[in-house]
Protein backbone atom coordinates (compact mmCIF):
# COMPACT_ATOMS: atom_id res chain seq x y z
CA UNK A 1 0.00 0.00 0.00
CA UNK A 2 1.38 3.59 -0.77
CA UNK A 3 1.57 6.66 1.42
CA UNK A 4 -0.40 8.65 -1.10
CA UNK A 5 -2.42 7.98 -3.48
CA UNK A 6 -4.62 9.98 -6.32
CA UNK A 7 -7.10 7.41 -8.15
CA UNK A 8 -8.72 9.00 -11.57
CA UNK A 9 -8.84 12.75 -9.65
CA UNK A 10 -10.99 14.92 -11.81
CA UNK A 11 -11.89 18.51 -11.11
CA UNK A 12 -14.48 20.33 -13.79
CA UNK A 13 -15.09 23.92 -13.44
CA UNK A 14 -18.14 24.63 -15.60
CA UNK A 15 -17.21 22.97 -19.11
CA UNK A 16 -13.28 23.64 -18.56
CA UNK A 17 -11.53 20.49 -17.34
CA UNK A 18 -8.70 21.64 -14.84
CA UNK A 19 -7.64 18.36 -13.42
CA UNK A 20 -8.63 15.04 -16.23
CA UNK A 21 -8.00 11.46 -14.62
CA UNK A 22 -4.74 11.89 -12.69
CA UNK A 23 -3.42 9.06 -10.95
CA UNK A 24 -0.64 8.82 -9.09
CA UNK A 25 1.32 7.29 -6.12
CA UNK A 26 3.67 8.73 -3.67
CA UNK A 27 5.47 6.91 -0.96
CA UNK A 28 6.37 7.49 2.23
CA UNK A 29 9.61 10.43 2.31
CA UNK A 30 9.57 11.07 -1.45
CA UNK A 31 9.94 14.36 -2.66
CA UNK A 32 7.46 14.21 -5.85
CA UNK A 33 6.88 17.38 -8.15
CA UNK A 34 4.30 18.61 -10.55
CA UNK A 35 5.42 20.07 -13.12
CA UNK A 36 3.61 22.18 -16.29
CA UNK A 37 2.70 24.69 -17.98
CA UNK A 38 0.35 27.24 -16.11
CA UNK A 39 -3.45 25.89 -16.49
CA UNK A 40 -2.33 22.71 -16.67
CA UNK A 41 -4.05 21.65 -13.51
CA UNK A 42 -1.03 21.22 -10.83
CA UNK A 43 -2.15 24.28 -8.76
CA UNK A 44 -5.93 22.75 -9.17
CA UNK A 45 -4.40 19.02 -7.92
CA UNK A 46 -2.83 20.26 -4.74
CA UNK A 47 -5.84 22.33 -3.94
CA UNK A 48 -7.36 18.95 -4.37
CA UNK A 49 -5.10 17.47 -2.15
CA UNK A 50 -5.15 20.18 0.89
CA UNK A 51 -9.08 20.13 0.79
CA UNK A 52 -10.21 23.86 -0.67
CA UNK A 53 -11.66 22.35 -3.80
CA UNK A 54 -13.43 19.44 -3.80
CA UNK A 55 -13.23 16.65 -6.62
CA UNK A 56 -15.73 16.00 -9.51
CA UNK A 57 -14.74 12.13 -9.50
CA UNK A 58 -11.87 10.37 -8.14
CA UNK A 59 -10.43 9.35 -4.81
CA UNK A 60 -7.70 10.56 -2.17
CA UNK A 61 -5.97 7.49 0.25
CA UNK A 62 -3.68 8.63 2.52
CA UNK A 63 -2.35 5.61 4.57
CA UNK A 64 -5.36 4.03 3.14
CA UNK A 65 -7.57 5.97 4.78
CA UNK A 66 -10.06 8.19 2.63
CA UNK A 67 -9.01 11.35 2.79
CA UNK A 68 -11.62 13.79 1.21
CA UNK A 69 -13.61 12.64 3.92
CA UNK A 70 -11.04 14.53 6.51
CA UNK A 71 -12.47 17.70 6.70
CA UNK A 72 -9.51 20.58 5.16
CA UNK A 73 -8.84 21.60 8.61
CA UNK A 74 -8.03 18.13 10.32
CA UNK A 75 -6.03 17.15 6.97
CA UNK A 76 -3.23 17.90 9.03
CA UNK A 77 -1.06 19.07 5.72
CA UNK A 78 1.68 21.74 5.78
CA UNK A 79 0.93 24.17 2.95
CA UNK A 80 3.25 26.63 1.93
CA UNK A 81 1.64 28.81 -0.42
CA UNK A 82 2.92 31.36 -3.74
CA UNK A 83 2.14 34.31 -1.91
CA UNK A 84 3.29 32.89 1.74
CA UNK A 85 -0.25 33.80 3.37
CA UNK A 86 1.64 34.40 6.36
CA UNK A 87 -0.42 36.32 9.06
CA UNK A 88 0.39 39.89 8.49
CA UNK A 89 -0.55 40.71 12.39
CA UNK A 90 1.43 38.02 13.78
CA UNK A 91 5.41 38.08 14.85
CA UNK A 92 7.08 35.37 13.00
CA UNK A 93 7.29 33.51 16.82
CA UNK A 94 3.07 33.72 16.45
CA UNK A 95 2.71 32.68 12.68
CA UNK A 96 4.96 29.97 13.21
CA UNK A 97 3.13 28.92 16.59
CA UNK A 98 -0.43 28.85 15.28
CA UNK A 99 -0.53 25.73 14.02
CA UNK A 100 0.33 24.16 17.62
CA UNK A 101 -1.63 26.19 19.17
CA UNK A 102 -4.74 24.80 17.23
CA UNK A 103 -3.66 21.40 18.05
CA UNK A 104 -3.93 22.62 22.00
CA UNK A 105 0.17 21.68 21.99
CA UNK A 106 0.81 23.13 25.76
CA UNK A 107 2.67 26.48 25.79
CA UNK A 108 6.33 25.54 26.69
CA UNK A 109 6.22 22.65 24.56
CA UNK A 110 5.50 25.43 21.45
CA UNK A 111 8.02 27.84 22.59
CA UNK A 112 10.32 24.73 22.37
CA UNK A 113 8.88 23.46 18.54
CA UNK A 114 8.59 27.07 17.41
CA UNK A 115 12.10 27.88 18.83
CA UNK A 116 13.54 24.57 16.71
CA UNK A 117 11.77 25.03 13.77
CA UNK A 118 13.13 28.63 13.19
CA UNK A 119 16.78 27.42 13.90
CA UNK A 120 15.95 24.92 11.03
CA UNK A 121 15.45 27.91 8.77
CA UNK A 122 17.83 29.84 10.36
CA UNK A 123 15.55 32.31 11.79
CA UNK A 124 15.95 32.27 15.18
CA UNK A 125 16.98 36.15 15.39
CA UNK A 126 14.05 37.02 13.54
CA UNK A 127 11.32 35.55 15.91
CA UNK A 128 9.68 38.88 17.07
CA UNK A 129 9.55 40.31 13.54
CA UNK A 130 6.58 41.09 11.70
CA UNK A 131 6.55 40.02 8.12
CA UNK A 132 6.25 43.27 6.47
CA UNK A 133 9.46 43.62 8.07
CA UNK A 134 10.93 40.96 6.36
CA UNK A 135 12.50 40.56 2.94
CA UNK A 136 10.91 37.57 0.78
CA UNK A 137 13.14 35.39 1.25
CA UNK A 138 12.74 35.38 4.81
CA UNK A 139 8.85 35.47 4.62
CA UNK A 140 9.65 32.66 2.18
CA UNK A 141 11.16 30.54 5.14
CA UNK A 142 8.80 31.56 8.10
CA UNK A 143 6.17 30.53 5.71
CA UNK A 144 8.30 26.79 5.52
CA UNK A 145 8.98 26.68 9.33
CA UNK A 146 5.03 27.50 10.14
CA UNK A 147 3.68 24.37 7.82
CA UNK A 148 6.61 21.89 9.01
CA UNK A 149 6.84 22.94 12.74
CA UNK A 150 3.26 21.11 12.91
CA UNK A 151 5.03 17.64 11.75
CA UNK A 152 2.79 17.46 8.49
CA UNK A 153 2.01 14.12 6.87
CA UNK A 154 2.76 15.54 3.49
CA UNK A 155 3.86 18.82 2.85
CA UNK A 156 2.79 20.64 0.10
CA UNK A 157 4.59 23.57 -1.73
CA UNK A 158 2.93 25.58 -4.57
CA UNK A 159 5.35 27.68 -6.33
CA UNK A 160 7.10 28.48 -3.03
CA UNK A 161 10.17 29.45 -4.93
CA UNK A 162 8.69 31.52 -7.51
CA UNK A 163 9.08 35.25 -6.05
CA UNK A 164 12.65 34.95 -5.50
CA UNK A 165 15.60 35.99 -7.77
CA UNK A 166 17.41 33.77 -9.24
CA UNK A 167 20.48 33.48 -6.94
CA UNK A 168 18.30 33.38 -3.83
CA UNK A 169 16.49 30.39 -5.38
CA UNK A 170 18.91 28.63 -6.36
CA UNK A 171 20.13 28.91 -2.69
CA UNK A 172 16.74 28.13 -1.44
CA UNK A 173 16.65 24.99 -3.39
CA UNK A 174 19.44 23.48 -1.76
CA UNK A 175 18.28 24.44 1.48
CA UNK A 176 14.83 23.41 0.83
CA UNK A 177 15.91 19.59 -0.16
CA UNK A 178 18.37 19.40 2.91
CA UNK A 179 15.82 20.34 5.25
CA UNK A 180 13.95 17.87 3.35
CA UNK A 181 15.82 14.89 3.83
CA UNK A 182 16.41 16.06 7.53
CA UNK A 183 13.32 15.61 8.23
CA UNK A 184 12.12 12.84 5.66
CA UNK A 185 8.74 14.86 5.21
CA UNK A 186 7.01 13.40 2.21
CA UNK A 187 6.96 16.42 -0.25
CA UNK A 188 4.77 17.72 -2.68
CA UNK A 189 5.84 20.52 -4.95
CA UNK A 190 3.96 22.42 -7.56
CA UNK A 191 6.17 24.24 -10.00
CA UNK A 192 6.10 25.75 -13.44
CA UNK A 193 10.05 25.93 -13.55
CA UNK A 194 11.74 22.51 -14.80
CA UNK A 195 15.18 23.51 -13.61
CA UNK A 196 13.52 23.84 -9.59
CA UNK A 197 11.72 20.56 -10.44
CA UNK A 198 14.45 18.18 -11.64
CA UNK A 199 16.77 19.78 -9.02
CA UNK A 200 14.57 19.00 -6.09
CA UNK A 201 12.91 15.98 -6.82
CA UNK A 202 13.01 12.09 -6.57
CA UNK A 203 10.16 11.87 -9.01
CA UNK A 204 8.58 13.88 -11.64
CA UNK A 205 4.69 14.40 -12.75
CA UNK A 206 4.54 16.20 -15.83
CA UNK A 207 1.17 17.67 -16.70
CA UNK A 208 -0.54 19.35 -19.49
CA UNK A 209 -4.32 19.97 -19.93
CA UNK A 210 -5.08 18.44 -16.69
CA UNK A 211 -3.10 15.15 -17.49
CA UNK A 212 0.15 13.27 -16.38
CA UNK A 213 2.28 12.97 -19.78
CA UNK A 214 4.71 11.18 -18.07
CA UNK A 215 5.73 10.57 -14.50
CA UNK A 216 8.88 9.06 -13.52
CA UNK A 217 12.63 10.52 -12.13
CA UNK A 218 13.96 13.24 -13.53
CA UNK A 219 17.14 12.31 -15.66
CA UNK A 220 14.50 9.38 -17.00
CA UNK A 221 12.15 11.52 -18.10
CA UNK A 222 15.10 13.87 -19.38
CA UNK A 223 16.83 11.13 -21.57
CA UNK A 224 13.31 9.09 -22.45
CA UNK A 225 10.63 12.01 -22.86
CA UNK A 226 7.33 9.88 -23.41
CA UNK A 227 5.52 12.69 -25.42
CA UNK A 228 7.35 15.41 -27.63
CA UNK A 229 5.64 17.76 -24.99
CA UNK A 230 7.55 16.52 -22.34
CA UNK A 231 10.64 16.50 -24.73
CA UNK A 232 10.19 19.93 -24.68
CA UNK A 233 9.14 20.81 -21.54
CA UNK A 234 12.11 19.22 -19.36
CA UNK A 235 14.33 20.98 -21.59
CA UNK A 236 16.21 22.37 -25.17
CA UNK A 237 15.59 19.95 -28.10
CA UNK A 238 16.50 19.34 -32.00
CA UNK A 239 14.50 17.42 -34.15
CA UNK A 240 16.93 15.87 -36.51
CA UNK A 241 16.02 13.45 -39.12
CA UNK A 242 12.94 12.63 -37.28
CA UNK A 243 14.37 11.97 -33.61
CA UNK A 244 14.92 13.96 -30.93
CA UNK A 245 17.83 14.51 -29.46
CA UNK A 246 19.41 17.00 -26.50
CA UNK A 247 21.67 19.88 -27.57
CA UNK A 248 24.23 18.59 -24.93
CA UNK A 249 24.31 15.24 -26.60
CA UNK A 250 25.49 16.38 -30.23
CA UNK A 251 29.63 17.26 -30.55
CA UNK A 252 31.54 18.88 -32.70
CA UNK A 253 33.50 15.81 -34.89
CA UNK A 254 35.95 15.52 -38.01
CA UNK A 255 32.88 14.03 -39.95
CA UNK A 256 29.03 13.89 -39.19
CA UNK A 257 25.76 16.00 -40.49
CA UNK A 258 28.12 19.06 -42.14
CA UNK A 259 26.82 22.94 -41.17
CA UNK A 260 27.46 26.21 -40.62
CA UNK A 261 27.72 27.80 -37.16
CA UNK A 262 24.81 31.32 -37.51
CA UNK A 263 25.27 32.24 -33.94
CA UNK A 264 27.62 31.53 -31.14
CA UNK A 265 26.39 32.66 -27.36
CA UNK A 266 29.23 32.30 -24.52
CA UNK A 267 27.40 31.57 -21.23
CA UNK A 268 30.19 31.13 -18.93
CA UNK A 269 30.55 27.31 -18.22
CA UNK A 270 29.08 26.18 -21.78
CA UNK A 271 29.01 27.55 -24.86
CA UNK A 272 25.34 27.74 -27.07
CA UNK A 273 25.31 27.33 -30.75
CA UNK A 274 23.43 27.64 -33.54
CA UNK A 275 24.16 25.45 -36.67
CA UNK A 276 22.42 25.81 -39.52
CA UNK A 277 22.37 21.59 -41.61
CA UNK A 278 20.31 20.50 -44.19
CA UNK A 279 18.08 19.26 -42.00
CA UNK A 280 17.37 22.40 -40.56
CA UNK A 281 18.45 24.19 -37.58
CA UNK A 282 20.41 22.87 -34.95
CA UNK A 283 20.82 23.97 -31.08
CA UNK A 284 24.29 22.60 -29.82
CA UNK A 285 25.45 23.08 -26.15
CA UNK A 286 28.99 22.18 -25.48
CA UNK A 287 30.66 22.60 -22.00
CA UNK A 288 33.49 25.13 -21.98
CA UNK A 289 36.58 23.27 -21.29
CA UNK A 290 38.86 26.43 -22.48
CA UNK A 291 39.36 24.90 -25.54
CA UNK A 292 39.43 26.94 -28.80
CA UNK A 293 35.82 26.39 -29.98
CA UNK A 294 34.40 26.86 -33.59
CA UNK A 295 33.38 30.56 -34.69
CA UNK A 296 30.45 32.60 -36.02
CA UNK A 297 30.14 31.37 -40.06
CA UNK A 298 32.74 28.57 -39.37
CA UNK A 299 31.66 25.16 -41.22
CA UNK A 300 31.40 22.32 -38.72
CA UNK A 301 30.35 18.44 -38.51
CA UNK A 302 27.75 17.55 -35.75
CA UNK A 303 27.86 13.90 -34.44
CA UNK A 304 26.14 12.36 -31.66
CA UNK A 305 25.01 8.41 -30.51
CA UNK A 306 22.17 7.00 -31.39
CA UNK A 307 19.05 7.84 -29.29
CA UNK A 308 19.02 5.33 -26.25
CA UNK B 1 9.71 79.54 -9.49
CA UNK B 2 9.57 78.62 -5.79
CA UNK B 3 6.69 80.77 -5.91
CA UNK B 4 4.61 78.77 -8.09
CA UNK B 5 2.71 75.86 -5.97
CA UNK B 6 2.14 78.84 -3.56
CA UNK B 7 0.36 80.81 -5.93
CA UNK B 8 -1.31 77.81 -7.57
CA UNK B 9 -3.34 77.37 -4.23
CA UNK B 10 -3.69 80.30 -3.77
CA UNK B 11 -7.41 80.48 -5.02
CA UNK B 12 -8.52 77.73 -2.87
CA UNK B 13 -6.49 78.73 0.03
CA UNK B 14 -8.40 82.19 0.05
CA UNK B 15 -12.02 80.20 -0.95
CA UNK B 16 -11.16 78.07 2.33
CA UNK B 17 -10.55 81.20 4.17
CA UNK B 18 -13.16 83.06 3.77
CA UNK B 19 -15.81 80.03 4.06
CA UNK B 20 -14.35 78.13 6.90
CA UNK B 21 -11.35 79.84 8.46
CA UNK B 22 -13.17 83.05 9.04
CA UNK B 23 -16.69 81.88 9.92
CA UNK B 24 -14.50 79.69 12.37
CA UNK B 25 -12.46 83.04 14.04
CA UNK B 26 -16.39 84.88 14.21
CA UNK B 27 -18.06 82.00 15.73
CA UNK B 28 -14.49 81.98 18.76
CA UNK B 29 -14.59 85.66 19.27
CA UNK B 30 -19.04 85.38 19.33
CA UNK B 31 -18.29 83.13 22.30
CA UNK B 32 -16.65 85.69 24.44
CA UNK B 33 -19.64 88.42 23.53
CA UNK B 34 -21.89 89.47 25.92
CA UNK B 35 -25.47 89.19 25.56
CA UNK B 36 -29.24 90.61 27.19
CA UNK B 37 -32.66 89.84 26.70
CA UNK B 38 -33.33 93.87 25.91
CA UNK B 39 -29.34 94.75 25.14
CA UNK B 40 -28.67 91.97 22.29
CA UNK B 41 -25.22 91.09 21.39
CA UNK B 42 -22.40 93.25 22.95
CA UNK B 43 -18.73 93.09 21.19
CA UNK B 44 -17.36 92.94 24.61
CA UNK B 45 -14.69 90.25 25.89
CA UNK B 46 -16.32 88.41 28.65
CA UNK B 47 -15.59 84.83 29.90
CA UNK B 48 -19.64 84.50 30.82
CA UNK B 49 -20.72 82.01 28.06
CA UNK B 50 -17.76 79.71 28.83
CA UNK B 51 -18.37 79.55 32.49
CA UNK B 52 -21.96 79.21 32.21
CA UNK B 53 -21.61 76.10 29.66
CA UNK B 54 -18.63 74.72 32.19
CA UNK B 55 -20.00 74.88 35.18
CA UNK B 56 -24.08 74.44 34.50
CA UNK B 57 -25.41 70.94 35.15
CA UNK B 58 -27.60 71.56 32.43
CA UNK B 59 -24.73 71.72 29.85
CA UNK B 60 -22.78 69.00 31.47
CA UNK B 61 -25.65 66.53 31.20
CA UNK B 62 -26.23 67.26 27.67
CA UNK B 63 -22.47 67.02 26.61
CA UNK B 64 -22.40 63.75 28.58
CA UNK B 65 -26.02 62.46 26.34
CA UNK B 66 -24.26 63.88 23.22
CA UNK B 67 -21.15 61.70 23.65
CA UNK B 68 -22.98 58.80 24.90
CA UNK B 69 -25.45 58.63 22.03
CA UNK B 70 -22.45 59.18 19.73
CA UNK B 71 -20.43 56.44 21.54
CA UNK B 72 -23.64 53.33 21.31
CA UNK B 73 -24.32 54.33 17.72
CA UNK B 74 -20.48 54.04 17.42
CA UNK B 75 -20.71 50.80 19.02
CA UNK B 76 -24.34 49.25 17.07
CA UNK B 77 -22.55 50.83 13.43
CA UNK B 78 -19.56 48.01 14.44
CA UNK B 79 -21.65 45.41 15.74
CA UNK B 80 -23.87 45.43 12.49
CA UNK B 81 -21.60 47.00 9.89
CA UNK B 82 -18.87 44.68 10.08
CA UNK B 83 -20.44 41.20 9.64
CA UNK B 84 -22.45 43.11 7.30
CA UNK B 85 -19.61 44.11 5.39
CA UNK B 86 -18.21 40.53 5.64
CA UNK B 87 -21.04 38.92 4.46
CA UNK B 88 -21.48 40.98 1.24
CA UNK B 89 -18.06 40.63 0.59
CA UNK B 90 -18.81 36.76 0.67
CA UNK B 91 -21.78 37.02 -1.80
CA UNK B 92 -21.00 36.16 -5.69
CA UNK B 93 -20.89 38.61 -8.18
CA UNK B 94 -24.34 39.77 -9.10
CA UNK B 95 -25.62 39.50 -5.55
CA UNK B 96 -22.93 41.49 -4.53
CA UNK B 97 -23.08 44.57 -6.37
CA UNK B 98 -26.91 44.74 -5.82
CA UNK B 99 -26.62 44.47 -2.68
CA UNK B 100 -23.58 46.88 -2.03
CA UNK B 101 -26.54 48.95 -3.70
CA UNK B 102 -28.99 48.36 -1.43
CA UNK B 103 -26.90 49.45 1.71
CA UNK B 104 -25.16 52.15 -0.17
CA UNK B 105 -28.59 53.57 -1.25
CA UNK B 106 -29.67 55.42 1.59
CA UNK B 107 -26.90 57.75 1.27
CA UNK B 108 -28.75 59.26 -1.61
CA UNK B 109 -31.39 59.85 0.37
CA UNK B 110 -31.89 62.87 2.33
CA UNK B 111 -31.09 61.84 6.32
CA UNK B 112 -34.26 64.01 6.70
CA UNK B 113 -36.33 61.92 4.52
CA UNK B 114 -34.76 58.77 6.37
CA UNK B 115 -35.15 59.61 9.61
CA UNK B 116 -39.17 60.75 9.10
CA UNK B 117 -39.38 57.15 7.77
CA UNK B 118 -38.61 56.42 11.58
CA UNK B 119 -40.83 58.69 12.95
CA UNK B 120 -43.37 57.51 10.38
CA UNK B 121 -43.00 53.73 11.95
CA UNK B 122 -42.44 54.81 15.75
CA UNK B 123 -44.31 58.64 15.68
CA UNK B 124 -46.53 58.14 18.57
CA UNK B 125 -49.81 56.29 18.28
CA UNK B 126 -50.28 56.81 15.07
CA UNK B 127 -47.14 55.25 14.01
CA UNK B 128 -47.32 52.71 10.86
CA UNK B 129 -45.60 49.57 13.72
CA UNK B 130 -47.49 51.02 16.76
CA UNK B 131 -50.30 50.56 15.04
CA UNK B 132 -50.35 47.00 13.91
CA UNK B 133 -48.77 46.28 17.57
CA UNK B 134 -51.69 47.47 19.35
CA UNK B 135 -54.16 46.36 16.94
CA UNK B 136 -52.31 42.54 17.05
CA UNK B 137 -52.84 43.17 21.03
CA UNK B 138 -49.16 43.48 21.37
CA UNK B 139 -48.58 46.62 23.31
CA UNK B 140 -51.06 48.84 24.87
CA UNK B 141 -49.45 52.12 24.18
CA UNK B 142 -46.90 54.18 21.83
CA UNK B 143 -43.48 52.26 21.97
CA UNK B 144 -41.09 54.62 23.41
CA UNK B 145 -39.09 55.97 20.50
CA UNK B 146 -39.97 59.05 19.59
CA UNK B 147 -38.16 62.01 22.20
CA UNK B 148 -36.22 58.84 23.71
CA UNK B 149 -32.50 58.38 23.34
CA UNK B 150 -33.17 54.75 22.19
CA UNK B 151 -34.65 56.80 19.26
CA UNK B 152 -32.10 58.87 18.40
CA UNK B 153 -29.17 56.37 18.97
CA UNK B 154 -31.71 53.41 16.46
CA UNK B 155 -32.03 56.49 13.83
CA UNK B 156 -28.50 57.46 13.80
CA UNK B 157 -27.26 53.98 13.70
CA UNK B 158 -29.29 53.53 10.63
CA UNK B 159 -28.19 56.63 8.81
CA UNK B 160 -24.51 56.44 9.58
CA UNK B 161 -24.48 52.53 8.97
CA UNK B 162 -23.00 53.36 5.50
CA UNK B 163 -19.98 54.56 6.36
CA UNK B 164 -18.78 51.74 8.53
CA UNK B 165 -20.07 49.17 5.89
CA UNK B 166 -17.58 51.40 3.39
CA UNK B 167 -14.82 51.58 5.69
CA UNK B 168 -14.92 48.10 6.39
CA UNK B 169 -15.68 46.78 2.99
CA UNK B 170 -12.07 49.05 2.43
CA UNK B 171 -10.27 46.82 4.58
CA UNK B 172 -11.90 43.40 3.01
CA UNK B 173 -10.55 44.04 -0.24
CA UNK B 174 -6.77 44.04 0.83
CA UNK B 175 -7.33 40.47 2.55
CA UNK B 176 -5.74 37.65 1.26
CA UNK B 177 -8.10 34.68 1.09
CA UNK B 178 -4.65 32.12 0.94
CA UNK B 179 -4.15 33.46 3.98
CA UNK B 180 -7.59 32.16 5.16
CA UNK B 181 -6.79 29.00 3.73
CA UNK B 182 -3.44 28.46 5.49
CA UNK B 183 -5.29 28.93 8.94
CA UNK B 184 -7.69 26.67 8.00
CA UNK B 185 -4.68 23.97 6.86
CA UNK B 186 -2.72 24.77 10.12
CA UNK B 187 -6.19 23.39 11.54
CA UNK B 188 -8.33 26.57 12.68
CA UNK B 189 -11.96 25.84 12.10
CA UNK B 190 -14.26 28.85 10.78
CA UNK B 191 -14.72 30.77 13.96
CA UNK B 192 -11.61 30.76 15.30
CA UNK B 193 -10.27 32.02 11.05
CA UNK B 194 -12.58 34.82 11.49
CA UNK B 195 -11.74 35.61 15.29
CA UNK B 196 -8.09 34.96 15.04
CA UNK B 197 -6.96 36.42 11.28
CA UNK B 198 -9.52 37.99 9.66
CA UNK B 199 -10.77 39.93 12.48
CA UNK B 200 -7.31 41.36 13.40
CA UNK B 201 -6.65 42.50 9.75
CA UNK B 202 -9.97 44.43 9.22
CA UNK B 203 -9.48 46.13 12.74
CA UNK B 204 -7.75 49.57 11.26
CA UNK B 205 -11.30 49.30 9.11
CA UNK B 206 -13.38 49.42 11.91
CA UNK B 207 -11.30 52.00 14.16
CA UNK B 208 -11.21 54.45 10.97
CA UNK B 209 -14.98 53.58 10.41
CA UNK B 210 -16.29 53.98 13.93
CA UNK B 211 -14.31 57.47 13.93
CA UNK B 212 -15.69 58.99 10.89
CA UNK B 213 -19.45 57.38 12.59
CA UNK B 214 -18.63 58.97 16.15
CA UNK B 215 -17.56 62.50 14.47
CA UNK B 216 -20.76 62.29 12.26
CA UNK B 217 -23.17 61.23 15.57
CA UNK B 218 -21.88 63.70 17.77
CA UNK B 219 -22.76 66.68 15.37
CA UNK B 220 -25.48 65.26 13.81
CA UNK B 221 -28.68 67.72 13.98
CA UNK B 222 -31.14 66.98 11.38
CA UNK B 223 -31.75 63.37 12.92
CA UNK B 224 -31.79 64.06 17.12
CA UNK B 225 -33.73 67.67 15.85
CA UNK B 226 -36.46 65.07 14.32
CA UNK B 227 -36.27 62.06 16.48
CA UNK B 228 -35.34 63.45 20.15
CA UNK B 229 -37.16 67.04 19.61
CA UNK B 230 -37.22 69.73 22.13
CA UNK B 231 -37.62 67.29 24.78
CA UNK B 232 -34.27 65.58 24.12
CA UNK B 233 -31.76 67.81 23.32
CA UNK B 234 -28.02 67.07 22.24
CA UNK B 235 -24.99 69.59 21.43
CA UNK B 236 -26.42 70.49 17.61
CA UNK B 237 -29.93 70.56 18.89
CA UNK B 238 -28.88 73.20 21.83
CA UNK B 239 -26.58 75.43 19.63
CA UNK B 240 -29.17 75.66 16.71
CA UNK B 241 -31.70 76.57 19.78
CA UNK B 242 -29.95 79.40 21.36
CA UNK B 243 -29.05 80.99 17.97
CA UNK B 244 -32.65 80.95 16.24
CA UNK B 245 -35.20 80.63 19.57
CA UNK B 246 -33.25 82.04 22.73
CA UNK B 247 -31.21 84.45 20.22
CA UNK B 248 -28.52 84.30 22.40
CA UNK B 249 -25.95 84.12 20.04
CA UNK B 250 -22.80 84.31 22.19
CA UNK B 251 -23.80 81.44 24.38
CA UNK B 252 -24.76 79.30 21.22
CA UNK B 253 -21.40 79.85 19.44
CA UNK B 254 -20.07 78.80 23.09
CA UNK B 255 -21.72 75.43 22.70
CA UNK B 256 -20.85 74.75 19.29
CA UNK B 257 -16.82 75.92 19.90
CA UNK B 258 -17.02 73.38 22.46
CA UNK B 259 -18.61 70.39 20.86
CA UNK B 260 -15.67 71.71 17.59
CA UNK B 261 -12.98 71.08 19.88
CA UNK B 262 -14.04 68.40 21.97
CA UNK B 263 -14.26 65.77 18.86
CA UNK B 264 -11.34 67.45 17.47
CA UNK B 265 -9.11 66.10 20.51
CA UNK B 266 -11.17 62.72 20.51
CA UNK B 267 -10.98 61.45 16.78
CA UNK B 268 -7.69 63.00 16.56
CA UNK B 269 -6.42 61.12 19.98
CA UNK B 270 -8.23 57.83 18.57
CA UNK B 271 -6.51 58.15 15.63
CA UNK B 272 -3.38 58.75 16.63
CA UNK B 273 -3.40 55.83 18.91
CA UNK B 274 -4.56 53.47 16.22
CA UNK B 275 -2.18 54.82 13.80
CA UNK B 276 0.63 53.76 16.37
CA UNK B 277 -0.85 50.17 17.43
CA UNK B 278 -0.84 49.24 13.99
CA UNK B 279 2.54 51.04 12.38
CA UNK B 280 4.24 47.79 12.69
CA UNK B 281 2.02 45.59 11.01
CA UNK B 282 0.41 47.59 8.14
CA UNK B 283 2.60 49.90 6.52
Amino acid sequence: MSFLELQGLTKRFGTHVAVDGLSLTVEKGEFVSLLGPSGCGKTTTLQLIAGFVEPTAGAIRLEGRDLLAVKPARRGLGIVFQSYALFPHMTVAENVAFGLEMQGVAAAERARRVGETLDLVGLAAFSGRFPRQMSGGQQQRVALARALVIKPQILLLDEPLSNLDAKLREEMQIELRQIQRSLGTTTILVTHDQGEAMALSDRLVVMNHGRAEQIGAPHEAYEGPATPFVASFLGKTNLVNGSTVRPEKIAFAADGLPGTVRTRIFQGSHWLYQVETAGGLVTVIRQNTGERMPAEGEAVHLTWAAAA
Amino acid sequence: MRAAPYLLSLPALLLFGAVVIVPLVMTVLLSFHDWGQYKGIEPVFVLKNWHEVLTDSYFLEMFWRTFRIAFLVTLLTALFGAPEAYILNRMKSPWRGLFLLVILGPLLISVVARTLGWALLFGGSSGVVNKALASMGLISAPLPFMFTETGVVVALAHVLMPYMVLAVWAALQRLDTQVENAAVALGAGPLTVLRRIVLPQIMPGILSGAVIVFALAASAFATPAIIGGRRLKVASTLAYDEFLNTLNWPLGAAVAVLLLVALVSIVVGTSRLVERRYAQVFS
